[in-house]
């Protein structure tokens, strides 16, 4: 029996480690062609002969006025706003449809569940035309706008779910305590919200980081582009520099990959933690 | 806190409550604080939906105001463009091959990840991750020198004596290897399914392995009834995305080789932004989402034949 047991868990781990390799395999040889010349580009081999560091340096110093610092500036500020926005908005919001009674309040719930299914392709035309006539297209208030309200209705919707799970005695106790609804929300509700918002952070920034279509569309020139579009720059080269590419797209991947792992923690500590308060 | 007081406490606060329930202060503050979302929503979306409603009937090109042709759209949409024809059978190709294959994927390993294993965090951060960074620019491109004529995949192809084509230059592959990105970025919906699965209760496969149940009939009889309503809402929501699919096929195909890819975001995409025929994508837009709208009817229709809710009591909600 135990011995059985014991076969079959390695039969398990050994299958599983073959498994997430061949998922990861691609990403693996990325990491090892950004160090590779050109020749050695077409090998599946991770590990290049000779390293070479070009494809970065070049790479990074991308065109005669601007390098890659620049455009991750651009992209960081962008992004700052958008968490900013996400953050703030979705918690108030959801706070409203959570514990607050008003007219409608279903009605609305269903709507903002509706617009998640919803085809962006719908609304863009006319929002293109609106920030047109406004002269705010090729700037990043298009970009930036949306998330100030509500920040999307995935997250609203992942926050009510949340806020349903704390305890309603809290709120009660800091209302005798003679809190208003706005008290209650600043001083119980949204310090409780932290691991939720901390998810809601970590996809606001990885989504919005790869919101190539909305970049695509409201930035034109090449001083406000964003890392995606710099990259799509590289791609449309009459001749494309495969090495420098691999490497900068790599790169480009590297603050998300950050934010995911390094969030992850705090996440997973955020609902330890609420699971012992609660 | 004491914990005992503060129930106490709340009880009480519970019959003063009552009264004031639904009072204007409360509506008030309750519009107050979703007003973020509303104005939002009447302002970004209610509005651009009527408008574009409205816009699908007219000529306009953002130059000139929009000039109303009545049905013209629709119907040079419908009679005489070869493109949309094209991109609504590659778009529909692509929906029927990756929408299965994700579910069956994503819920095998999902399957595969539901065990108390050690070091099973790391298992499934490694197999989810390329869904982390798989809608980026960045994985399209690496999926584009992967798959190329001299790429590494045709070298591993050759070690078994297959000649690799260009499978991105080659009509006949092209939206194959799109599919296959698709497929690998199955993360999400697999942590849906995994989620799922934790909450189907233990004791249910205890008793049928008792009734002498094998592995299969544990799989068709407890698994999948019981993840129905999962496999609905990863069913719906995959179809709606893989309808919007546009950032690895304008990066990776740019729509061809010979249109073979020219996923129906991408038309709407160049008829809007690049040819400014703004009636005539919303037209486009407007026929996509009631695509979308009578699949999604159809999803739910059908879904009583096989979605399987637990509860009659329909606490859900």
């Amino acid at each position: 029996m135990n011995a059985s047991r014991s076969v079959s868990a390695l039969a398990n781990h050994l299958f599983l480690s073959a498994f997430s390799l061949l998922m990861l395999y691609p990403v693996i040889w990325w990491v090892g062609a950004s160090l590779k010349k050109t020749e050695e580009l077409r090998l599946p081999t991770i590990w290049p002969e000779t390293p070479v560091w070009e494809n970065y340096t070049k790479g990074w110093a991308v065109s005669s006025d601007f390098t890659f610092a620049h455009f991750y500036a651009n992209t960081l500020m962008m992004e700052f706003w958008n968490v900013l926005g996400g953050v703030l908005t979705s918690a108030v919001v959801a706070y409203g449809f959570a514990r607050l009674q008003f007219k409608l309040r279903k009605f609305w719930f269903s709507v903002l569940l509706l617009t998640m299914m919803l085809p962006g392709q719908v609304t863009i035309i006319p929002q293109y035309i609106m920030y047109n006539t406004f002269g705010l297209v090729d700037s990043y208030i298009p970009l930036i706008l949306p998330h100030f309200f509500g920040g999307g209705a995935f997250f609203v919707f992942l926050l009510v779910q949340f806020i349903r799970g704390i305890p309603r005695d809290l709120d009660e106790a800091a209302k005798i305590d003679g809190a208003s609804v706005y008290g209650i929300f600043v001083r119980i509700i949204f310090p409780l919200l932290r691991p939720a918002l901390v998810t809601v952070a970590i996809f606001t920034f990885i989504w919005s980081w790869d919101d190539f279509f909305g970049q695509v569309l409201y930035l034109s020139s090449i001083e406000k582009y964003t890392v995606g579009l710099v990259l799509r720059m590289f791609v449309d080269q009459f001749e494309i520099q495969w090495g420098q590419l691999l490497a900068m797209s790599l790169l480009s991947i590297v603050p998300s990959v950050i934010v995911f792992f390094v969030a992850q923690k705090h996440f997973v500590e955020g609902i330890a933690t609420t699971g012992i308060k609660g | 806190m004491n914990g005992k007081a503060s129930a106490v406490m709340a009880n009480t606060s519970r019959l003063f409550q009552r009264k004031n329930k639904n009072s204007n202060e409360t509506n008030t503050a309750g519009y107050i604080f979703i007003a973020p979302w509303l104005i939002g929503f009447l302002l970004l979306t209610v509005w651009p939906i009527a408008q574009s409603f409205y816009l699908s009937f007219t000529e306009y090109s953002l130059l000139e105001d929009p000039v109303w042709v009545g049905t013209e759209n629709y119907a040079n949409i419908f009679f005489k463009d070869q493109l949309f024809r094209k991109s609504l059978a590659v778009t529909f190709t692509f929906v029927i091959f990756s929408v299965p294959l994700k579910l069956f994927f994503s819920l095998m390993v999902a399957m595969l990840l539901n065990k108390n294993i050690r070091g099973m965090n790391l298992y499934r951060t490694a197999i989810y991750f390329p869904s982390l960074i798989g809608g980026s620019i960045a994985v399209s491109v690496l999926w584009r020198n992967m798959f190329s004529l001299d790429g590494y995949v045709n070298h591993v192809l050759g070690w078994f004596g297959i000649q690799g084509a260009g499978w991105i230059s080659n009509p006949q592959t092209a939206l194959g290897t799109l599919i296959l990105l698709n497929t690998w970025q199955f993360g999400s919906t697999m942590v849906i399914f995994l989620a799922g699965l934790k909450q189907i209760p233990q004791d249910l496969y205890e008793s049928a392995s008792v009734d002498g149940a094998g592995i299969f009939s544990r799989f068709f009889r407890i698994t999948l009834p019981m993840l129905s309503p999962v496999m609905f809402f990863n069913l719906v929501l995959g179809v709606i995305g893989s309808f919007q699919m546009f950032t690895a096929s304008f990066i990776i195909t740019k729509g061809g080789p010979v249109n073979s890819t020219y996923m129906y975001a991408l038309f709407l995409y160049d008829k809007a932004f690049i040819h400014y025929q703004m009636g005539y994508a919303s037209a486009l837009a407007w026929i996509l989402l009631a695509i979308i709208a009578v699949l999604t009817a159809v999803n739910f229709l059908f879904s009583k034949y096989w979605v399987f809710y637990e509860s009659e009591g329909g606490k859900a909600g």
